[in-house]
């Protein structure tokens, strides 16, 4: 209490309070971040083991695939030392996890190439069209969210909600198709498909040709976020912390604003981890329907056509990339709302 | 007050609109795929007609490239969907809800183990799980649809009873129910589950929309199951080709899916809305 007496004394003892409280703040950050990283580890290995496990189990030898139809016996022991399944399976798996610590990724058993330098060639395509799809999503999604539930009660509150309704009811591939359907064979604006072969350097085809698949993920992606929006935005609307900043003489907006978003973003911000990755891995079938050279119809010709470093390659990376969306994630759920950071007791 | 009265009346109304129409989208769709167990228009995989005929009465829809009736499919279709949404829901849900409550429960290192096995199960998605096991089984089938869309479903569902359970779990009413003793399993069935069913509810409906989606998607691939199940994916796979000359081809079948998708969401909503007190005292 003799602080209180003391401007200075009270003052000095408070800033030291707020650094001691900002310090403490940032260890426990800074030990979630770490136990979070040596789960992100684990979890890696894990998928590992579960990738090798399922590519194991699938019905014939990996040699096999390298071969034809009516191979001689030395040919089939060849191709089987060439692949390493005439090892047994620990070893196999030790140099399976040694690879992949290494990135090192194999080469395709179809074109021979490297898988990791295919991975890379097919990123450019299927990345920018994820994050640009995904950008449009938040885009449509986080403002006609916060309005539909704000307005609930008028006309267009409602129709956006009936609207996204209708959003994630369609799957992506027949919006795709749709899409064509209006704007490449009706209208005639866009391409109905397809990927210039030398990629972005002719930029303005790569472009253009990616304007219709990236509306279509970004529609569809859109409308399904739109929900969570509006539904954490219901919430924040109905609660007691609202109610009592209104009552302290908040203005509305200002009260949604100050402490509404935080509140409802942590909810938003668990599903938005796992929208980005089955953004990322929808783009399998978009890219199907848009005829585009990208990872997901690089995985679907390589389960056709039984390559198993590709199937492996392509399921590892994004595998990754998925977990690495996770734990991001995660972080930023703790950043947004401390009480996440002390834990349940049982 | 009478004012308020009235709010709440107009509220009610709308609430049981949005099951009734929820319950006759899908109550459809049931009355159709029942039918097909017992009468199909056409024979599904024999020519009826000419290729690619518009609408008639005697092709409701069309028919298909071979000229089989497109109406008869899509009836097919129904089933397809209807036992594939309620197959995966019904294997996610009992795995998810266990694991999520166990996770939310367990130790701390229990709950890091089973997040990180969540997260893995989520990083092998619905479609891709799918994919690599109809890959794998020379002879694809339903069933083996089903079950992996379930299992993937499951890590989903788990993730989110985990994070619901948890925040349940900070609340004080559970730090009463301990000190005075409530079991374990008393304070999952009296506090958590009633607390968390809603929106785990209304999330299964999603997960049924999200099973016959991907269902769907799989078939679209190429990958889903041998004709003569027509699924509606598989459907709008063929038409996509045809679009320009028989447009109807590729519309239908999204259409059928996307009524019996919502009709489940409206089903969903309208029952969330009748059953959860909170909602309507709002």
């Amino acid at each position: 209490m003799n602080h209180r007496r003391r401007k200075g004394r009270w003052f000095r003892s408070n800033v030291g309070a707020m650094i001691l409280g900002v310090l403490s703040e940032a260890t426990v950050i800074l030990a979630y971040t770490l136990r979070r990283t040596a789960i992100l580890l684990v979890s890696l290995l894990i998928a590992a083991t579960v990738l090798f496990v399922l590519l194991r189990l699938l019905p014939g030898d990996p040699a096999n695939a390298l071969l034809g139809v009516g191979a001689t016996q030395e040919q089939i022991a060849a191709a089987r030392a060439q692949v390493g399944s005439d090892q047994p399976l620990s070893v196999q798996f030790v140099s399976f996890l040694g690879n992949i610590a290494r990135l090192d990724l194999g080469t395709s058993f179809v074109s021979r190439a490297p898988v990791l330098a295919e991975i890379g060639n097919r990123m450019a395509v299927t990345l920018p069209l994820t994050l640009i799809g995904f950008a449009l999503a938040l885009l449509f999604a986080i403002p006609l969210g916060i309005i539909a539930a704000v307005r609930s009660d008028r006309w267009y509150g409602a129709a956006i909600s009936v609207v996204s309704q209708l959003g994630i009811a369609i799957p992506v591939f027949w919006v795709g198709i749709l899409l064509v359907w209006v704007f490449a064979i009706n209208l005639r604006w866009l391409p109905s498909g397809g990927f210039p072969l030398r990629g972005w350097s002719s930029w303005q085809e790569a472009a253009t040709g990616m304007v219709l698949p990236a509306l279509t993920i970004g529609l569809v992606m859109g409308a399904s976020l739109l929900r969570y929006v509006r539904a954490a935005t219901l919430d924040v609307l109905g609660s007691d912390f609202l109610r009592t900043a209104r009552a302290l003489g908040s203005s509305f907006p200002e009260a949604l604003f100050r402490h509404g978003i935080r509140n409802g973003a942590v909810p938003v911000v668990s599903i938005l981890g796992i929208e980005l990755a089955s953004t990322f891995l929808g783009a399998v079938v978009i890219e199907r329907v848009f005829s585009l050279p990208g990872l997901g119809s690089m995985l679907l010709l390589a389960i056709q056509q039984r390559d198993y470093p590709n199937v492996q390659g392509v399921l590892f990376v994004s595998t990754l990339l998925v977990l690495l969306i996770g734990f991001a994630a995660d972080i930023a759920q703790r950043l947004i709302d401390p009480r996440l950071r002390g834990r349940v007791q049982p | 007050m009478t004012a308020a009265a009235e709010t709440q009346a107009v509220e009610r109304r709308q609430h049981s609109l949005t099951l009734y129409a929820g319950a006759v989208l899908v109550g459809i769709h049931v009355v159709i795929a029942l039918l097909t167990l017992v009468w199909l228009p056409y024979d599904p995989s024999a020519m009826a007609g000419g290729r690619l005929e518009p609408p008639s009465w005697l092709h409701w829809v069309g028919t298909d490239r071979l000229g089989r009736d497109l109406f008869t499919q899509l009836m097919i279709g129904s089933r397809i969907a209807l036992m594939v949404g309620v197959g995966a829901v019904a294997i996610g849900a009992v795995i998810g809800v266990t694991l999520g409550l166990l996770a939310a429960f367990a130790s701390r290192w229990l709950d890091d183990a089973l997040a990180a096995t969540l997260d893995i199960l989520i990083a092998f998605p619905t479609l891709l799980i799918a994919m690599l096991v109809v890959a794998a089984s020379d002879t694809a089938s339903l069933s083996t649809a089903i079950v992996a869309l379930g299992i993937a479903l499951s890590a989903i569902v788990a993730r989110l009873t985990r994070i619901l359970a948890k925040r349940v779990l900070l609340m004080d009413y559970i730090t009463a129910a301990r000190t005075s003793g409530t079991s374990w399993l008393g304070i999952v069935l009296i506090h958590v589950l009633p607390n968390i069913w809603p929106t785990l509810s209304v999330n299964f409906a999603l997960q049924f929309g999200l099973a016959v989606i991907a269902e769907a998607s799989l078939s679209y691939l190429g990958l889903g199951a041998p004709p003569p199940n027509a699924s509606w994916g598989r459907l709008l796979q063929e038409a996509q080709g045809t679009v320009y000359t028989a447009p109807i081809g590729a519309i239908a079948p999204g259409v059928a899916l996307v009524s019996l998708v919502i009709g489940m969401n409206l089903l969903a909503d309208g029952l969330r809305e009748a059953i959860d007190p909170t909602r309507q005292a709002r």
